[in-house]
C-alpha cells in the first residue's frame, strides 16, 4: 500500500510548482461542487481528462480509482430516479432524477480526475510543504507528514499481526470471537504505535525539534507555473459565474 | 462513513468545512507540540484500522472506530481524523477535498462527544465489565451519531436523497454492532495494559 502510485513520471504536470498544483485543484473543485446544471461538470470533466492525459497517469491505477468511485455512483443511479424530490413531495418525473444522477456522475469523476492529476502527483513531503505555504498551521502539517511517514510502517505491523493470526488458523466471521480478536488487534497496534510515538519524539528532541517547520529546498515559481495558474483562475472564474448565474 | 464528491450541495459543504475547521483549530490549540507524533501515529493507526473488514453475509463491513479515536485523542480527534481522511482521499479517493470538511465533522464530532460523555466512565471504571460496557457504548454510539449526521447532511442537501439516506442508515446497524464490540474489547485491553492511553488530556498538555 502506497500513495506513491502517481508520483513517477516527469510530465509537464509533474514539473509544475506543487503549491500551484494544490491551489489549482482546490480552486477548481469549488465551482464543480457548487454547480447545479450539467455544463460546468461536463467542462470540468473534459479539463480533468486533459490534465490526466497531460500528466500521463498510469491507466491501470487511474481506472481502479475511478472504478471504486463509480461503484457508489452506480448505487445512486439505482435509487435517485425513483425517489421523491423532498420530504413529503410526490413522485418526481424520472427525468429529473436521471439528470441529477448524471450531474453527480460528471462532477464526481471530474473532481477525482483533477485531484489525481494535480495532487496525487505531488510527493508527500512536498505536499506538506505546499499545504503549509498555502496557510495551514505548522502543527497540522507535522501531523500530516508524520502520518504519511508512519502509515506504511503501521500497515506493515498490521500485516505481520494478521499473518500471525492466519498462521493460527484465524478466520474472520461475523461473530464474537472475530470481533474480540479484532479489538485486541487494534489495541495491540495502538500500544505499539504509542510506544513508537514516544521514541520518535525523543529522537526528534535530540535533534533540536522545536515545533517549527524547516525544509531544505524552496519552491520557485517559473513562467509555466504562472501561465497554468492564470489559466486555472480564468477557468474557475468562468465556471463560478456559470454555476452561480 | 464517507460522502463522495459531487453529492452534497454547496452550503452543506461550506458549513461542514467551517465547523470542521473550527474543530481542527481548537484541537490544534489544545495540543502541545510534543503531542504531534502521538496524534499523527494514532491518525495512522485509525487509517490502517479502517482497512479491517468484518465479513457479513455475502458482503462485509469495515470498521470506523471513531468512538475509540475520540477516547484516545480527545479534542485532537479533529486534526487526527482530518489528516487520516486527507490520506484516505489521496490513497483511495473515498472522498476528496471538497467533502473533507463534512467527512471530518461526521467522524470527529461523534468521537469528541463520546469522549466528553463517556471518557471519564471508561477511565474510572473499577471492573472489567464496566470498562467493556462503556467502551461498547462509546463505539456504537459514535457510529450511530455519525449516521445521524450523515442523514442530516444528505437531507439538508435537499432533494431526492432521503431514500439513499434511509438505506445508508440501515446499512450502518451492523457497523454499530461491530464497532461497538471491537471498541469494547480494545478499551478493555488498553485499560489493562496501558491505562494512560485512555487519558488524552494528560497526553495533550505539555510535560
Amino acid at each position: 500500500m502506497s500513495c506513491l502510485g502517481f508520483l513517477g513520471g516527469g510530465s509537464r504536470v509533474h514539473r509544475l510548482d506543487p503549491r500551484v498544483r494544490v491551489a489549482s485543484a482546490a480552486l477548481m473543485s469549488v465551482p464543480i461542487a457548487l454547480s447545479t446544471g450539467l455544463a460546468v461538470p461536463a467542462m470540468a470533466l473534459l479539463a480533468g481528462l486533459a490534465l490526466a492525459s497531460a500528466a500521463r497517469l498510469p491507466e491501470a491505477a487511474l481506472l481502479r480509482r475511478l472504478g471504486r468511485l463509480n461503484l457508489f455512483v452506480l448505487f445512486l443511479w439505482l435509487v435517485l430516479p425513483w425517489s421523491p424530490p423532498g420530504p413529503g413531495a410526490g413522485p418526481a418525473p424520472v427525468e429529473e432524477g436521471i439528470l441529477l444522477a448524471l450531474a453527480i456522475t460528471l462532477k464526481a469523476n471530474a473532481i477525482v480526475l483533477v485531484f489525481t492529476a494535480l495532487v496525487a502527483t505531488v510527493a508527500p513531503a512536498d505536499l506538506g510543504h505546499a499545504l503549509r505555504s498555502l496557510g495551514l498551521p505548522d502543527k497540522l502539517v507535522h501531523v500530516f507528514l508524520f502520518a504519511i511517514r508512519y502509515t506504511d510502517v503501521i500497515h506493515g505491523e498490521y500485516e505481520r499481526l494478521r499473518c500471525a493470526m492466519k498462521a493460527r488458523a484465524f478466520l474472520a466471521k461475523f461473530n464474537l470471537h472475530t470481533l474480540r480478536t479484532f479489538g485486541y488487534l487494534v489495541g495491540l497496534l495502538l500500544v505499539r504505535s504509542l510506544d513508537r510515538a514516544e521514541r520518535v519524539l525523543a529522537a526528534m528532541k535530540c535533534r533540536g525539534f522545536d515545533g517549527r517547520f524547516r525544509t531544505l529546498h524552496a519552491f520557485a515559481m517559473r513562467p509555466a507555473d504562472r501561465v497554468f495558474l492564470g489559466a486555472v483562475l480564468v477557468a474557475t472564474g468562468g465556471w463560478m459565474w456559470m454555476a452561480l448565474a | 462513513m464517507h460522502v463522495s464528491e459531487g453529492i452534497l450541495t454547496g452550503p452543506v459543504l461550506a458549513g461542514g468545512a467551517v465547523l470542521a475547521a473550527a474543530g481542527v483549530a481548537i484541537g490544534l490549540r489544545r495540543m502541545s507540540v510534543e503531542a504531534t507524533p502521538r496524534t499523527a501515529m494514532l491518525a495512522a493507526v485509525f487509517f490502517v484500522a479502517s482497512l479491517i473488514h468484518v465479513p457479513l453475509g455475502p458482503s462485509n463491513v469495515h470498521l470506523i472506530l471513531n468512538g475509540l479515536a475520540g477516547l484516545l485523542l480527545g479534542w485532537s480527534v479533529f486534526p487526527a481524523l482530518a489528516v487520516a481522511l486527507l490520506l484516505q482521499a489521496m490513497l483511495f479517493q473515498f472522498g476528496g477535498l471538497t467533502v473533507l470538511g463534512v467527512n471530518t465533522l461526521l467522524m470527529a464530532l461523534p468521537g469528541l462527544l463520546v469522549y466528553l460523555a463517556l471518557g471519564r466512565a471508561v477511565r474510572g471504571a473499577r471492573t472489567s465489565a464496566a470498562v467493556f460496557a462503556a467502551g461498547c457504548a462509546a463505539g456504537a454510539l459514535s457510529v450511530a451519531l455519525a449516521g445521524v449526521l450523515l442523514t442530516l447532511a444528505l437531507a439538508l442537501g435537499g432533494r431526492g436523497f432521503l431514500g439513499v439516506a434511509g438505506a445508508l442508515l440501515a446499512a450502518h446497524v451492523p457497523v454499530m454492532v461491530a464497532d461497538g464490540l471491537v471498541t469494547g474489547f480494545c478499551v478493555l485491553l488498553l485499560h489493562k495494559v496501558r491505562p494512560s492511553a485512555l487519558d488524552p488530556a494528560g497526553a495533550e498538555a505539555p510535560p
